[in-house]
């Protein structure tokens, strides 16, 4: 028994990506409690509601995150389309999903190449971005953005995939799913991966339905709660099950996303598969007059968009409650207990977003 | 068995070209439809200002009196909605980033054709642009 001492861990680290700082309270090498404190990113944007009219503002609600982009946009659009009751047509629904399991591709693909990176795991860093590769090229060829998609519009969407493209994208995905094989193999049964992840970070059952986790940090620990289930866009017509694992430490929410890769190429499969002909937006006149509470599933977890407008063209009040917000106080149990050589691993596993937790 | 697992991807990618694009020498991917920046044709522009009122960023500004159409490229955040509401279609997107310039060199300032209007006042070209609305 030691005595307690202070390390500050971040905003600026070797390892983490992102700007969150945490004060660790160590008993020789062991966290015994960690502070978090966030705000080195805040810009603003709900508050840039009132100044931007509300079919503009949806690049705006696109830019809260820079990796769940789309969704951000797509959940933001089904709100005012609630408000409005405004019924989209079914092409756009499926297309709307098509794009979100993309986005959920790259984004679990660019955190396993990070955490990878953060272990000294270089070469599946390197094969992780280059897969992530193909789904960006795919996402600019049919969106015209590879990283902010920009094709969500309160109404439908503002492009169509074309049906050449939608079989090139069918092909694109099998190749991709062989050499994803390749990849998450290697990750999840490497020795020197399971020794430094298995036990590391554990979260109970309980902690995590209790303190609020969502997504995978939540699905890793035993807890079935996906959004997706709630059908929203085109989620109810499609046939998938949520990824759980039970042990709850930093293995199993590797596990969770790596297999999840494989529930979104499935997703996009059979959406490409069942997509109907027709349009793909619908005339919007007018505005909303109400408020309403929109939830989706991003690749972090759980988003909530609220919007309450008052039948102007500028919204009055705009608040998202983003995955990585909520999954700070399961982190903060998870450190608890750690090792400080594991801390880079155990806040790099619940996949922090602090742009977005921020906006 | 744990070992060699990599093998396949290692063997796979030393007899593969590299996966990335040896830019500049290589032109950098580009698709039909990426945003790269937003270009006009001036002849066609009536300065109607829609796309200075759809634009999220605040990046574009016409002068109705001065006939000039401008737009801060640092300002712009390439959503192409001034493509989609342009009446005359005028603007338009090229798949071309735009070149890195320094901190002022963002403004790109054009003057167009304005409304076309048989007769020749100056001060009445404002008024069909205010109609429009």
């Amino acid at each position: 028994m030691g005595k307690q001492i202070t390390v500050p861990f971040g905003p600026q680290h070797p390892v983490l990506p992102e700007p969150i700082h945490l004060d660790l309270v160590l008993e020789d090498e062991t966290v015994v409690d960690a502070i978090p404190s966030i705000g080195y990113v805040h810009r603003g944007l709900e508050k840039l509601v009132e100044k931007r009219e509300y079919p503009e503002y949806i690049y705006v609600a696109e830019r809260i995150c820079g990796i769940c982009s789309y969704i951000h946009s797509n959940t933001y659009a089904e709100c005012i389309e609630q408000i409005m009751h405004i019924e989209i047509p079914e092409r756009a629904q499926y297309l709307r999903t098509i794009w979100s399991e993309y986005s959920r591709l790259h984004s679990h693909l660019l955190w396993l190449g990070l955490f990878a990176d953060g272990m000294g795991f270089e070469s599946v860093f390197m094969n992780a971005w280059r897969l992530r590769e193909h789904i960006l090229d795919d996402m600019e060829a049919t969106t015209g953005g590879r990283v902010i998609q920009g094709v969500c519009k309160v109404g439908g969407v503002r492009k169509d995939i074309a049906p050449e493209k939608l079989d090139e994208m069918l092909k694109g995905l099998k190749n991709l799913e062989h050499e994803l094989h390749d990849l998450t193999d290697v990750f999840l049964n490497d020795a020197s991966v399971i020794h430094r992840l298995k036990g590391a970070g554990v979260l109970k059952t309980e902690d995590a339905y209790y303190l609020g986790a969502v997504g995978p940090t939540a699905r890793g620990s035993g807890v079935p709660i996906d959004i997706r289930q709630t059908g929203y866009a085109a989620y109810g017509k499609i046939n998938f099950k949520p990824v759980v694992e039970s042990s709850g430490d930093s293995y199993a929410r590797c596990a969770v996303r790596a297999k999840e890769l494989y529930t979104s190429i499935d997703i996009i499969e059979q959406c490409i598969k069942k997509i109907p002909e027709g349009p793909v937006d619908v005339k919007v006149t007018g505005a909303p007059d109400g408020e309403f509470f929109a939830r989706a599933e991003q690749p972090r977890g759980e988003v909530v968009h609220y919007i309450k407008g008052n039948g102007k063209k500028n919204l009055v009040r705009h608040r998202v409650r983003t995955p990585t917000f909520t999954n700070i106080p399961p982190l903060v149990t998870l450190l608890k207990g750690c090792q400080l050589a594991d801390v880079p691993i155990v806040v790099l596993s619940i996949d922090p977003c602090i742009g977005c937790a921020e906006r | 068995m744990t070992y060699f697992q990599n093998a396949k991807t290692i063997v796979k990618s030393l007899f593969s070209r590299p996966s990335t694009l040896m830019y500049p020498a290589k032109p950098a991917k580009k698709m039909a439809l990426s945003r790269g920046h937003v270009i006009i044709d001036p002849a066609k522009c009536i300065t109607c200002r829609s796309c200075q009122r759809k634009c999220p960023a605040q990046a574009i500004v016409v002068d109705v009196k001065e006939k000039t159409w401008e737009i801060d490229r640092f300002r712009c955040i390439i959503c192409a909605s001034c493509v989609e509401v342009c009446p005359t279609k005028c603007l338009a997107m090229d798949p071309q980033y735009p070149e890195s310039t320094t901190a002022r060199g963002g403004i790109y300032k054009v003057t167009v054709a304005g409304p076309k209007k048989k007769e020749p006042a100056p001060d009445a070209a404002a008024k069909p642009a205010e109609m429009k609305e």
